[in-house]
């Protein structure tokens, strides 16, 4: 029952109103704490505004390198979940095999995991492994639950495009890579966009796997959380909480138009 | 039509597909003439769609042999086969325009630009829908997609092209005219077309030859008229057109020979009851239960006193229902309108 025409009930209205300002409140507080003129405290309201803390966080070396790292990984963790879920969705889409119910509900596993399982595991293999705990400890982390993003939105996009496209193209004489090239590929492009961005901003400001993968790096989120430990940073940090929130906020926001508009 | 002169582009021999325990075509046998218009026609579910697909080269046969012009196929390919396809869905590519759509097949097989925009017009030309290029597919009305799907199925020149229900989305009207326009592209450009519908009419006014499939299996092939008037099973009888199925005791008691009979409704001819027999004609007599007026002609239910009904239609010649309901009626028909079927299902 469509009811778009009808405006909501003002009681609605309100408990929508609170359940925004819950889930977003905090959010305010990090964005308004980012500008305040003092120190160590939170007063509120804050005595001033200042923007003199954007200026303090350009000469902190440390900051720029936890950024610099939380990019790379999140860079090089997307492609690397490009690549392997695209592929991934292709052959559960294509292939009908036993345990193909399983074997996708593997790859999903890792998202709907807690973290902390994921960092436990990955850990306790690397150390196995014999790798040494570092940029691709991490990278290889994020990857897991990156490639999911992916593989999810590639394979939905591929169960909504006819099967006959595909043929058409093959009857048409296209061989089996012109027939990605050409129609696949744009079919499933939105999708793939949309999957990246998503998996870039799930590794951007990823901690818990992070800190079982990692070995003496800080990135991002966890420069961010060792800083809280000195309270005279405050504002800085609040600083760098702006970063992240814009980092991974405007690729949500992308993807979700991405995914929103239908490919008819 | 002399068969034996003509060269034959498609020849399934003891053609069998099986999905698990599905039959879906079975030991299918067929052989079609350079630029016939032959029609597989049958229920959904009788094989006729998965046919298409294994000459089209989409599904492998689980045994048996295709040929395409006295060559091999199974295991080609569909980019290497020399058939082209229209699907039931159009399957257009929503993100190219329909100059893009119907070049595709040049585009792939990287026929120069300039030669492919000519070409592609002359598509369009053929079409009728000229100046159309730039559109994109969701800009067109059904008819428009299916005219795009027949260009770019045609554009690479294939020597057979194969046909999936491709009216099945469009209104009646438009159906009608699609279907005249079809054939007589198919009449232009002389190339055999293979075409699958579930309905009897539309085969019997395009078709050169049809294959009644039924349960995976050839029921019958023949012409239009032969599968009309010469049913040969009992499922032909009765999908094609409509059919009253005499057997038993009954059916040697009217045709004189044992059995199992069809007879055409309208070949039937409703007589009054005294009215002489002339020689070579079949009658029975009875009561007429139900008249349905259909407007171009009147469809009667009579039931015989043996204890079988009949249906009969007459055409409303000149004044319409005649006949009323519950008055005693003869029948007479030719002898030959008994057509023998088998008594299978």
């Amino acid at each position: 029952m469509m009811r778009s025409e009808t405006t909501a009930p003002l009681g609605l209205k309100i408990a929508t109103g609170m359940v925004l300002l819950f889930l977003h409140f905090p959010l305010l507080i990090v964005v308004l704490y980012a500008f305040t003129t003092e120190e160590a405290s939170f007063t509120f309201p804050p005595p001033g505004l200042t923007t003199q803390w954007f200026g303090e966080i350009l000469d902190r070396q440390d900051f720029w390198e936890a950024l610099g790292l939380s990019l790379r990984i999140a860079v090089v963790a997307t492609l690397i979940a490009l690549i392997l879920g695209t592929i991934t969705a292709a052959a559960i889409y294509r292939s009908k095999f036993f345990g193909r119910e399983a074997f996708s509900l593997m790859v999903i596993l890792p998202i709907a995991l807690p973290g902390i399982v994921t960092g436990i595991a990955l850990r306790s293999a690397i150390g196995l492994s014999g790798l040494t705990f570092g940029y691709w400890t991490i990278v290889i982390g994020h990857a897991t639950f990156c490639v999911v993003t992916v593989y999810n939105n590639v394979i939905a996009r591929l169960r909504r495009t006819s099967q006959s496209q595909i043929e058409a193209s093959m009857d048409l004489g296209a061989s089996t890579f012109q027939t990605f090239r050409y129609i696949i590929l744009p079919n499933i492009a939105t999708a793939l966009l949309a999957g990246g961005m998503l998996a870039f901003a799930l590794s951007f400001d990823e901690i818990i796997v992070t800190t079982f993968t990692a070995g003496q790096q800080q990135t991002l989120p966890i420069w961010i959380f060792s800083q809280l430990s000195r309270p005279r940073d405050r504002p800085v940090t609040n600083v760098a909480a702006l970063f992240v929130i814009a980092a991974t906020f405007i690729p949500i926001l992308i993807a979700y138009r991405f995914t929103r508009d239908t490919v008819e | 039509m002399t068969s034996t002169t003509r060269t034959v582009a498609v020849k399934l021999s003891e053609v069998c597909r099986f999905f698990g325990d599905v039959k879906a075509v079975d030991h299918v046998n067929l052989e079609l003439f350079d630029g016939e218009f032959f029609s597989l026609l049958g229920p959904s579910g009788s094989g006729k769609t998965t046919c298409l697909r294994l000459i089209a080269g989409f599904e492998q046969p689980t045994s048996g042999s295709i040929q395409l012009h006295g060559v091999e196929v199974s295991g080609v390919p569909p980019y290497d086969r020399d058939v082209n396809t229209v699907f039931q869905d159009y399957a257009l590519f929503p993100h190219m325009n329909v100059g893009q759509n119907i070049g595709y097949g040049l585009m792939v097989k990287n026929v120069p630009k300039a030669e492919r925009e000519t070409r592609v017009q002359d598509m369009l030309d053929l079409v009728r829908l000229p100046g159309m290029a730039n559109r994109k597919p969701s800009q067109l009305s059904g008819g428009q997609r299916q005219r795009v799907a027949l260009a770019r199925a045609l554009i690479n020149h294939p020597r057979v092209l194969l046909l999936d229900e491709p009216l099945g989305a469009l209104d009646l009207k438009l159906r009608q005219e699609m279907q005249i326009e079809l054939k007589s592209i198919q009449q232009r450009i002389g190339i055999t077309f293979v075409f699958v519908t579930h309905d009897q009419e539309e085969a019997l006014t395009m078709s050169d030859r049809i294959a009644v499939f039924n349960l995976g299996k050839i029921e019958q092939i023949g012409t239009p008229s032969e599968i009309y008037e010469r049913p040969t099973t009992r499922f032909v009888a009765g999908f094609v057109g409509t059919s009253n199925i005499l057997s038993g005791k009954i059916a040697e008691i009217l045709t004189g020979s044992p059995g199992t009979f069809a007879i055409r409704p309208e070949k039937i001819r409703i007589v009054d009851v005294g009215a002489p027999l002339a020689d070579g004609m079949c009658s029975a007599e009875g009561k007429i239960r139900d008249v349905i007026y259909l407007g171009m002609h009147t469809r009667y239910l009579v039931e015989l006193e043996g204890g079988a009904d009949l249906t009969v239609v007459e055409q409303n010649l000149e004044t319409s229902a005649v006949n009323a309901r519950g008055s005693r009626v003869k029948l007479v028909w030719h002898t030959s309108s008994n057509r023998p079927i088998s008594a299978g299902a």
